[in-house]
């Protein structure tokens, strides 16, 4: 008997699509100077909507509304006062939360079980969990009298567009200070509703500006002479550029950069529920995150059965719309990373590892890529050093849990990992030999606003989330200077 | 006759070792009054790559150190400080043309000072770290790690407060330090190694180069095995020229603004410029048995 899915397709009318959208500067809806950008639904292709971009002379008004906006008004707010304009975006995004989950669908790809059931609830939950730190930033652990920078400058990635501006935005204010922050090229869109949740909420003008551009925009951003701080989300390549440029400033640098997370599965494992969180830690949002676990380490003597396995359950992920609400995996962000990720797994074949693709069908239109395990890689290989960012796993086998841990550390990357044992104090003592900001013990993907989030080596430095998070955005060096 | 004293040879301080430089260079270390004092070798870009292979063996064996068996060695640093305080004095007094009472006063500082970072190792998870109140049936707990190999340059003045100033901050959470000597007080630094090499500290967890920060520190700070610089005793071109270096491999670097008053009582943020923080997330099997989640 063959069963087949009825499609379950979210209204696209509730993500309230305009024509057009502009930026939010100095608490107005404008047009820039730059030239528009056109966003593209990634699951068909065709044009969303025109945004208005950026220019330098736009880039310039923002950042000084942005310092005025913090001399004038929110530096000398209480902290309990900036809380709870903190608190009405958080409540702003919950009631929007069905139409930024399906806007960030349209202009993302990402199946709109993620934005409905992650996203968006996430980023609400972010701005409440800092809106509680306003007033309470002496009991962060960074001294008694802890200020603000000043004008901090964003740039944040495609791959969760609203979960990234809330991660960016709501410790920047609870700490004090006043944003300009640039969204990515290909997803301006969910951000430029936050904004009407931001005026709705009636935070001061200025407070947050939000310039959609490309990446010469953001360059421009973070060189500007008058920011204070500079948090960057993004490609390592990319945050190697912003860290050399700044050097020399005073400018205080955070950077959430690249990954190649190993996802460790020992012969003792639970294998139903290894395979159930390998399959999240790549195939989440297509793959397309900095934390994926897009290395499998399997021990030896379990490695021919837990494959076999893992693609039967990996054949069974339906890829298609991603306003379906039975969709596993949606679309690719754009034709740019499609093309990468396929260039990537080519690599991966002249290489000689061996490709398994899922025989799941693709929609006809759109950039989509189906769910590819490599087996029979090796350490040098491509696919196992570069981050793909994409829908693909590489797979390798280990003996032993020392092997498992100095495999899982090859890598210049160190952002998170994953380790699946029975035993808890081998869970334990491989998590604690990882060198990764964020390790999973028989789970995978976990995020809350209350836990660190961040990476080793070239994955950046810096946290986001919990108090660490809260570092970012102060002043926090506390060492006596010499007259 | 007069008896004729045995004056040492200076050389570095590597994996617990007192090699020459490989490069055989020299340089002459004069007192405050311009008279030769010693020879001290020059460190070479060679000695630079050595010094980051013995820091990486070091890190390893002192990361893994119990925080405990990590604040007694530092102690112990402090006891063989307060032992030797007359041939400090005496090499303090000689090179900088500092007062007795200067240099009294200068020993008491870096004594106290390590006995500071001494009582920090076995605290710095509980202040920094800590369980994450997360909304789901999660056990999930953030705790500072030590970043691994930091890069260091020595403060000129005060020389022996500013090798232990910028020394325990970096290695009592655990990490291993390559450190670039001030170049007019080397004596004092290789001294100082002296006191390090009895103070059962690994061999490699503090490695001392003498010669010129401009010509060692550029390699460092490119070098992929070094996590992190602390650039707050350099120049501010050297700050800009390290830091640009050290965007190739996205390091730390701890460059604070203006000139770090080593007197003055220390806060955290040297120690918390070379320390990742790891959050780790394991299910919590009670709440997973009832089906709220099954990984």
């Amino acid at each position: 008997m063959e069963l087949h899915y009825a499609p379950a397709p979210e209204n696209a009318a509730t993500g309230r699509l305009a024509t057009r959208y502009q930026m939010f500067v100095d608490g107005k809806f404008i047009d820039g100077q730059g030239e528009d950008i056109v966003s593209i639904n990634p699951a068909t292709g065709e044009q969303l909507a025109t945004v208005s971009a950026a220019s330098s002379t736009d880039i310039d008004t923002a950042v000084e509304a942005a310092r005025r906006a913090y001399s004038n008004v929110w530096s000398k707010m209480p902290g309990s006062e900036r809380g709870k304009y903190l608190f009405r975006i958080a409540r702003g995004i919950a009631e929007r939360a069905r139409e930024l989950a399906v806007l960030e669908t349209l202009d993302n790809g990402k199946p709109i079980r993620e934005t409905r059931d992650f996203d968006v609830p996430t980023a609400a939950q972010h701005f409440f969990y800092y809106a509680g730190w306003a007033d309470k930033l002496h009991h962060a652990g960074f001294g008694p009298r802890p200020a603000a920078l000043g004008v901090a400058a964003q740039v944040i990635p495609w791959n969760f567009p609203l979960l990234m501006a809330a991660w960016k935005i709501a410790p920047a204010l609870a700490a004090g200070n006043t944003v300009v922050i640039k969204p990515a090229e290909t997803t301006p869109l969910s951000i430029l509703v936050l904004a009407e949740i931001i005026a709705d909420a009636g935070l001061p003008a200025g407070v947050v500006n939000i310039l959609p551009g490309a990446g010469d925009v953001g360059s421009a951003l973070v060189n500007h002479p008058g920011v204070d701080k500079v948090a960057f989300t993004g490609s390592t390549a990319v945050g190697k550029k912003i860290q050399r440029s700044l050097a020399g400033t005073s400018k205080k640098l955070t950077l959430e950069l690249g990954g190649k997370g190993a996802n460790i599965v020992f012969a003792d494992a639970a294998q139903d529920q290894a395979i159930e969180g390998i399959v999240n830690g790549i195939f989440f949002n297509q793959g397309q995150v900095c934390c994926a676990g897009s290395r499998l380490l399997i021990q030896e003597s379990i490695a021919d059965e837990f494959l076999e396995r893992l693609k039967a359950r990996t054949s069974s992920l339906r890829v298609g719309d991603p306003l379906d609400k039975n969709t596993d995996v949606g679309a690719i962000n754009s034709a740019a990373q499609l093309a990468k990720i396929n260039e990537l797994c080519a690599a991966g074949t002249s290489e000689g590892a061996a490709q398994w693709t899922s025989p799941a069908s693709l929609p006809e239109r759109g950039f989509f890529a189906a769910p590819t395990i490599f087996t029979e890689a090796t350490s040098s290989m491509r696919i196992s050093r570069e981050e793909i960012f994409g829908p693909v796993l590489s797979t390798i086998t280990f003996r032993t849990p020392e092997e498992a841990i100095a495999k899982a550390n090859n890598t210049p990357y160190g952002l998170s990992a994953g380790v699946w044992t029975e035993k808890g104090s081998r869970a334990m003592g491989v998590a604690a030999g990882l060198k990764a900001g964020v390790v999973w013990d028989n789970t995978f993907n976990k995020f809350d606003p209350a836990a660190a989030f961040g990476g080793y080596g070239e994955s950046g430095f810096g946290r986001e989330g919990g108090p660490s998070g809260l570092a970012a955005y102060l002043e926090t060096d506390d060492e006596g200077v010499l007259q | 006759v007069t008896r004729i004293t045995v004056p040492k040879t200076y050389k570095l301080y590597i994996g617990g070792a007192f090699p020459r430089s490989e490069s055989g260079r020299t340089y002459q270390v004069a007192d405050s009054k311009g008279n030769f004092v010693a020879n001290a070798a020059l460190a070479s870009r060679k000695d630079g790559r050595d010094a980051v292979t013995s820091a990486r063996k070091g890190h390893a064996s002192w990361a893994n150190a119990t925080p405990y068996n990590r604040g007694q060695v530092i102690y112990r640093i402090a006891e063989m400080l307060e032992g030797r305080r007359e041939d400090f004095s005496a090499a303090l007094i000689r090179t900088t043309g500092i007062s007795k009472a200067g240099a009294e006063e200068e020993i008491d500082a870096a004594i106290d000072r390590l006995v500071h970072y001494a009582g920090w190792t076995d605290k710095l998870a509980a202040v920094f770290g800590g369980a994450n109140p997360v909304s789901g049936p999660y056990f999930s707990y953030s705790a500072p790690e030590p970043t691994g190999v930091v890069a260091a340059i020595a403060p000129a003045d005060t020389p022996l407060l500013g090798l232990v100033a910028a020394i325990a901050p970096i290695i009592c959470s655990g990490n291993s330090v390559v450190l670039v000597a001030d170049k007019d007080t080397p004596n004092i630094a290789i001294l100082f190694a002296e006191t390090l090499a009895t103070s059962d500290l690994p061999n490699g967890v503090v490695n001392i180069l003498t010669g010129r920060a401009a010509e060692i520190m550029p390699y460092l700070a490119s070098h992929a095995d070094v996590n992190a610089l602390d650039l707050s005793a350099a120049s501010p071109e050297l700050r800009t020229s390290m830091t640009e270096a050290a965007s190739g491999t996205v390091k730390r670097v701890y460059s604070p603004r203006g000139e770090p008053n080593l007197r003055a009582a220390p806060g955290t943020a040297r120690i918390r410029a070379f320390m990742e923080i790891k959050t780790i997330w394991h299910p919590v099997g009670a709440v997973s048995l009832a089906a709220r989640g099954s990984y």
